[in-house]
């Protein structure tokens, strides 16, 4: 497949699998969060761990935005699907994540929820044209990268005076996660994890740029490489990480040259902030309330918020605590570590927010990467 | 004196609730439709049932509910994959498939002229393989009941004696043949998806296998272990349920395993891994090693199989992974697909 086989080719990825286990000082170790679930995803999809020495881990981050999205939010969408009038319009992840008590959108569908599952902000905006009567509402979700196509949407609604459509807002941002993650007790104070670089987002960065992230490796002293999605880009900015860190560095670069810049889309920047304003705080799943690292609608498009239209509340409620998410998503532990893991927590059965979407770190662990487990225990 | 009756509007009519009552609007849209399209001796007898003779061997029966959406798309319809499908249920038990039954549930108001394409399809597709359509049903249900036509096919077929394929005995070394490119039928159902539709030349593998089959049985006899066809949850689906069957794990290797640039693009896109779309007309078989290269060459030989590949082998495994070495150097789980892909889409 042209396009995509360029940045998956064998002989370069063995190149720089050489080139990396020379250049890693094997006096020490490398531990590289990779902020995205798309990066999570792209090393569990082509076994990118068998090709690193064993000295250069990887933590997997918490940038997948079904995975982070808290329990309470889910129960809120249910509750708004399960009034009569409303229509959900979803993308198809959001569905078998679990609310707090056990109940999915996939489940409300099987109760009678007007629940559709659609692949655009635009097939949502086609529904409230046909069903003038219904009050249809859209699920937005996501990071910097789906806020522009959301913010689109609403200058649509507006233009074609869309009485009864509006949107139940759940955008979040990239930096303040790394922030707080950053921020945690865990890795300032007691020094029990040590991350030494980030591997940061690819398609969030088409739109912010790598400036956003300058100020975060200046404070906390971390080198930060932007990096596509494609596992060539993986490997390349793990050894832009690794010598960075053998030559003290901490700088913000960009393997992702073909696609970001230092500004961003600028473009799209305006329309998300002619639309949204930071909340806040936000809950994520596993990271608790991170301060400003959410979006809301603006006064002036009040009539497009779901939660003022229907007057949403939000009903904080507990994490299993036997799940162990949020030191996972921080790097204190491994899928493996967490009891529930593989044992009543399951892609099929997730409950915890790792497990939820493909792209967190135990779903991925357990759909692709499962069988080193074994062999690490039979070693 | 004979009543007259008018005859079908197939151009602009529609099935209404009186087509399923039982009385003469639904023997004449079964007898100028279904007879019509199935012609044979058996249908034209008129009985409840259709009695026939078997020959020497054991029998082999399946059934299979189709309620595919859209009823027509790249490759076929709802009626040539029915046909298709049930029929390659029968031919992965190494048998020869000889019957099939037909029930359709219609939903009030769904047009003639559909119907007509989609019973002479069938017919079409059982005369190409050699199969007959003896017995059937037909049941109308209101507007809103049905999402236009669901079929119901069973097939009955004859299995030589001696041969008895089955995932338990699948043993260690074993060759994993595949006969064709994969993911074909679900990207060309996915890109005719009202919500999704994108531009493709993929059509869908719908096909009939026996002939196929019969030639692998020719060359390899029961050094093939196993046989199925991979379709709902794909190749991946397929692996991992005879893994866990015969109790051993494989080792795939992925740059062996075919895919067609097109369905691997629009996976790429859509974000699915084909190894988990749906295929109608491939199969994968699991076969002794020393006999492996002649059931790979007996395959080639026939236009289904002229992709056929070897993609990798059974490996003792407690833990029945499906494992496989990506073509980027790593190595992953090939694993049963969590949740539902797209739904419908058989």
């Amino acid at each position: 497949m042209k396009y995509a086989d360029e940045f998956r080719d064998k002989t370069i990825a063995r190149g720089l699998a050489r080139v990396i286990g020379a250049e890693a000082d094997s006096q020490r170790k490398y531990r590289f969060m990779e902020f995205c679930g798309g990066h999570t995803h792209a090393i569990s999809r082509y076994g990118l761990e068998d090709m690193l020495p064993a000295n250069v881990r990887m933590i997997h981050g918490p940038g997948c935005p079904v995975c982070v999205l808290p329990a309470s939010r889910i129960d809120m969408a249910i509750r708004l699907a399960e009034q009569p009038e409303v229509t959900l319009c979803v993308y198809g992840d959001l569905m078998r994540v679990p609310g707090s008590q056990g109940k999915s959108l996939l489940s409300a569908k099987a109760f009678g929820a007007d629940i559709r599952m659609v692949y655009s902000t635009l097939d949502a905006i086609r529904i409230a044209e046909q069903a003038p009567n219904r009050e249809v509402v859209f699920f937005a979700i996501g990071f910097e990268t789906t806020t522009p196509p959301t913010a689109v949407m609403i200058r649509l609604a507006e233009k074609k005076w869309l009485k009864s459509f509006s949107v139940f807002c759940n955008h979040v941002l990239t930096p303040s996660a790394m922030h707080s993650i950053l921020e945690s007790p865990d890795i300032r104070n007691i020094g029990r994890v040590e991350i030494d670089g980030f591997v940061g987002p690819a398609h969030v960065s088409t739109i912010i740029g790598t400036e956003p992230y300058e100020v975060l490796a200046e404070q906390f002293g971390k080198p930060i490489v932007i990096a596509g999605f494609e596992p060539l880009d993986m490997m390349q900015a793990i050894l832009m990480l690794v010598r960075q860190v053998n030559e003290g560095r901490h700088e913000v670069e960009n393997q992702y040259s073909r696609a970001v810049t230092r500004k961003g889309n600028r473009r799209a920047q305006e329309e998300v902030s002619d639309i949204f304003e930071l909340r806040d705080q936000f809950e994520w799943r596993g990271l608790g309330l991170v301060p400003h690292s959410g979006l809301k609608l603006k006064q002036a498009y009040a009539q497009f918020d779901a939660e003022m239209r229907f007057t949403m509340h939000e009903v904080r409620v507990a994490d299993n605590p036997a799940c162990e998410c949020g030191a996972i998503l921080r790097g204190v532990k491994r899928p493996v570590d967490c009891k529930l893991f593989g044992t009543v927590c399951t892609p099929e059965i997730p409950i915890g927010s790792c497990m939820v979407s493909s792209e967190g770190a135990c779903a991925a662990h357990w759909t692709y990467g499962r069988f080193r487990d074994y062999r690490l225990r039979r070693a | 004196m004979r009543a007259y009756q008018r005859k079908l509007d197939i151009k602009n009519g529609r099935v209404d609730l009186s087509h399923g009552a039982g009385g003469r609007a639904m023997a004449q849209l079964i007898s100028g439709l279904f007879h019509e399209a199935f012609g044979n001796e058996w249908l034209a007898r008129g009985n409840d049932q259709a009695a026939f003779d078997v020959g020497a061997g054991r029998m082999v029966m399946t059934t299979d509910g189709y309620v595919i959406s859209p009823l027509f798309f790249p490759g076929g319809n709802i009626g040539s994959l029915a046909v298709h499908g049930t029929i390659n249920d029968v031919a992965m038990g190494g048998a020869r498939p000889l019957y099939l039954s037909a029930s359709f549930i219609i939903e009030e108001g769904f047009r003639f002229s559909d119907l007509k394409t989609i019973a002479d399809s069938m017919g079409e597709a059982a005369r190409a393989a050699g199969v007959y359509i003896i017995t059937g049903d037909t049941k109308v249900v209101e507007r809103g009941k049905a999402d236009g036509l669901f079929i119901s096919t069973t097939g009955v077929g004859v299995v030589a004696d001696g041969l008895d394929l089955s995932a338990e005995k699948a043993r260690v070394g074993d060759r994993v043949l595949v006969s064709g490119s994969l993911g074909d039928h679900g990207t060309a159902i996915m890109s005719r998806r009202q919500n999704l539709a994108f531009e493709t030349e993929i059509v869908s593998d719908s096909a009939a296998l026996h002939d196929l089959v019969a030639l692998m049985v020719a060359a390899g006899g029961s050094s093939i272990r196993v046989m199925r066809d991979p379709t709902r949850g794909g190749l991946a689906a397929m692996l991992n349920e005879i893994a866990h069957q015969s109790g051993l794990g494989f080792h795939l290797q992925e740059e062996a395993i075919p895919v067609k640039p097109a369905v691997a693009a629009a996976c790429e896109l859509l974000g699915l891994d084909p190894l988990h779309v749906a295929n109608e007309g491939k199969l994968v078989a699991i076969v002794a090693p020393d006999m492996a290269d002649a059931v790979l060459a007996a395959m080639k030989a026939h236009p289904l199989g002229c992709d056929a590949a070897d993609i990798g082998e059974a490996v003792a495994d407690n833990h029945q992974f499906v494992q496989m070495s990506t073509s980027f150097g790593g190595g992953r789980i090939v694993d049963w697909l969590s949740g539902e892909q797209l739904p419908r889409i058989c």
